[in-house]
């Protein structure tokens, strides 16, 4: 056994795993030159961490070395970590027998920044290039654009790239300036405004000419990262509103601070804000799937999504002039706003009501969950309450009562939570 | 009370379909030849697979019924389930008897269940494309053993030929005892008369077959595996809500460290 991979693959799986993405749907890449691959449709996660995340890409650093210090990531310059590279062919030779045994979708290389922007992401870009290139490679590759390099490396990166992704980290420029001074807003927000412009501009020439090159055809994405900072909820979502709509990105991840450092800079957290981070993806999904516009979320009196209930449910809480919602005569979108009724099952009930008139049963049967969605719903103006509640009063019997079953993480981080205020 | 034996086929159970409006004997059970349970009162049809009449009742379908529906009832023949060639006769008689399309009617309980099937047999799908290891052999052949709870080994076929299109690869069906076979031109059934598996741990192969440098890189990705990980949010009951514990077996992250130093 090749120990010196091994140390590698250690090293380098370790530092890149706080980076949360791990999607490889939205490609369009097929396998067109009987090479090896394919890169359609919908993403696959061949197995799952210990931590129940989805484990889809071969997530690894080119290497750990880096010139910059950033306080709140493990591969600053002034930790005490083990320090490794992987050479061009290594990478190449990893994910092409990772993924002719299935194990993997296929890689996403992110690199810390050794001697500078442009020669790191030139190393990344080649790496890309020969997958594709001399491998015949089609399945995903996610590459991280370095912030500073040049244009001409960021528009050759997106012809081998199915998604670039750049990451802003800190939800605010203030705590970027604090806790990673080497770096500005400016410089995460250019490669990522180029990136968005040219991805507008390959998709128009795809509608001229067919034969147009494609760049990144799974877009871009970035992570933000919750609880290293002093950001309200509704500032990191209302960040993460303007990148959807000023840069057409697929995706912002959040990534709940592991404590990784013992920097002064930093708050002292002993556990990372799991809860926090699932509600703050809850509401994402609101606003990108529901309908949901990021001020119906969270404002000025409610700047931090409940801990205790999914944003859906406290947004109705808030909102018990919408309901109850008649779902044999209501609109899909107001049924989706149902507290527990997801997209499927809305679907679901719009299609059956054209056929006969709903009644509870029928819900059952199709597996709507009726937990939740009982105070807020009438079926055939009749409802499972015998009367009207408070919205207090709701609050408390779907969190406690009525064999309500909170989770024990919940309940422990709840606890913690109680200890220290 | 008539029984209806066929042999185990799909055409097999749309002829079933064909002769019970032929004979306007409506079946009260329907079962496989060699499982069927002889009848104490009524009556027995053994039914012959008949190519043309299960095209009859295929294409009478296809005016009927969309694409993705059509699938779903397939996948019901392949969920296997007890009852389900009552189920899908039940469906076809629903489609033949109603005037529009009956594909959306959640009220009814036969396309409430075709559906649910469906869901149930396209997850395992999902899940076998994920779960599905490919082991080198000396040989240059990519092999993998698989025992899906419902009988997807033809819905996944596609999927790799199009990925591996390069790689000459085998799933196994252990359970099932048959498989597919890549040859970098088609894809074949087969069925082995013995296989190279270790006895205790099924769906490894045995050392002495691997390509030299399988090993190796089952044990790398053993170690990517474990230092993905981030153990300060462990959490176990998501994991086991991904991956189940019946789908281990297959999987080489989940096999013991240093298995074969």
């Amino acid at each position: 056994m090749d120990s010196k991979i091994t140390d590698k693959l250690r090293i380098l799986a370790d530092a890149a795993k706080y980076d949360v993405s791990c999607s490889s749907s939205g490609g369009k890449r097929k396998n067109e030159n009987k090479g090896l691959g394919n890169a359609e449709g919908v993403g696959i996660c061949h197995s799952y961490t210990e931590d129940g995340r989805c484990v889809s890409l071969l997530k690894i650093l080119l290497t750990n070395f880096c010139i910059y210090d950033c306080a709140y990531c493990v591969t600053r310059k002034s930790n005490d970590v083990q320090r490794a590279a992987f050479t061009v062919q290594e990478v190449v030779d990893l994910t092409i027998n990772f993924y002719r045994r299935n194990y993997i979708e296929g890689l996403f290389l992110s690199s810390g920044i050794f001697k500078d922007a442009d020669y790191t992401m030139e190393r990344l870009v080649r790496v890309a290039r020969k997958l594709r290139q001399e491998e015949k490679f089609n399945g995903y590759i996610h590459l991280k654009t370095i912030p500073g390099a040049s244009e001409e490396l960021i528009k050759e990166a997106g012809r081998y790239a199915d998604r670039l992704s750049v990451n802003i980290e800190l939800p605010s420029e203030q705590s970027l300036q604090q806790l990673a001074p080497e770096k500005s807003y400016a410089e995460v927000l250019v490669p990522m405004e180029s990136i968005s412009k040219q991805l507008v501009q390959a998709k128009e020439e795809q509608k001229l000419f067919k034969s147009a090159p494609s760049f990144a055809p799974a877009g871009q994405s970035t992570q933000l990262i919750v609880g290293a900072s002093a950001e309200s909820d509704r500032q990191i979502l209302q960040l993460s509103d303007q990148l959807y709509k000023g840069y057409n990105l697929k995706r912002v991840y959040y990534s709940g601070y592991v404590p990784v450092s013992s920097d002064v800079r930093l708050p002292l957290v002993t556990e990372p804000p799991i809860i926090r981070e699932n509600r703050i993806y809850q509401a994402d999904w609101l606003m990108r799937f529901y309908g949901f516009d990021v001020q119906e979320i969270v404002d000025e009196q409610h700047p931090d999504l409940d801990l205790d209930i999914d944003p859906k449910l406290a947004w109705a809480l808030r909102n018990r002039h919408a309901f109850p919602v008649e779902l044999n005569t209501a609109d899909y979108a107001l049924i989706l706003r149902v507290p527990g009724i997801g997209v499927k099952s809305a679907k679901k009930i719009v299609s059956a009501r054209r056929f006969a008139p709903l009644h509870f049963d029928h819900l059952r049967k199709m597996g709507v969950v009726l937990k939740r969605a009982k105070y807020f719903i009438t079926c055939q103006t009749k409802s499972l309450q015998r009367q009207e509640f408070d919205s207090l009063y709701i609050r408390r019997k779907i969190l406690f009562g009525d064999g309500s079953v909170r989770s024990a993480l919940l309940t422990q981080q709840l606890d913690l939570f109680q200890q220290a205020s | 009370m008539v029984l209806y034996t066929y042999d185990g086929s799909f055409e097999g159970l749309l002829t079933v379909v064909f002769e019970a409006y032929e004979r306007k004997a409506w079946p009260h059970g329907i079962a496989q030849e060699h499982l069927a349970q002889p009848l104490l009162l009524g009556q027995t049809v053994a039914v012959t697979t008949d190519e043309a009449k299960a095209a009859r009742v295929w294409q009478g379908l296809e005016k009927r019924l969309s694409a993705g529906a059509l699938r779903s009832l397939y996948h019901t023949y392949l969920w296997e389930q007890p009852g389900f060639e009552m189920l899908v006769f039940n469906y076809a008689r629903l489609v033949f008897s109603s005037p529009e399309n009956i594909e959306g009617n959640f009220t009814a309980d036969c396309v409430l269940q075709v559906q649910q099937a469906s869901k149930q047999v396209h997850r395992e799908k999902h899940r076998m494309e994920a779960f599905v290891r490919f082991q080198k052999t000396q040989d240059s052949m990519f092999y993998a053993s698989i025992t899906p709870d419902y009988n997807v080994l033809p819905l996944i076929i596609d999927h790799f030929r199009r990925r591996y299109a390069d790689q000459q690869w085998v799933i196994y069906d252990l359970r099932r005892r048959y498989g597919t076979f890549y040859n970098l031109q088609t894809v074949n059934f087969i069925r082995l008369e013995k296989t190279d598996l270790l006895r205790r741990r099924q769906g490894v192969l045995q050392k002495k077959s691997f390509d030299v440098e399988e090993a190796k890189y089952q044990q790398l990705w053993q170690v990517y595996f474990d230092h993905v990980n981030i153990p300060e949010r462990k959490n176990l009951k998501l994991h086991l809500r991904h991956v189940p514990k019946r789908y281990w077996k297959y999987l080489s992250e989940k096999q013991p460290r240093h298995i074969f130093d």
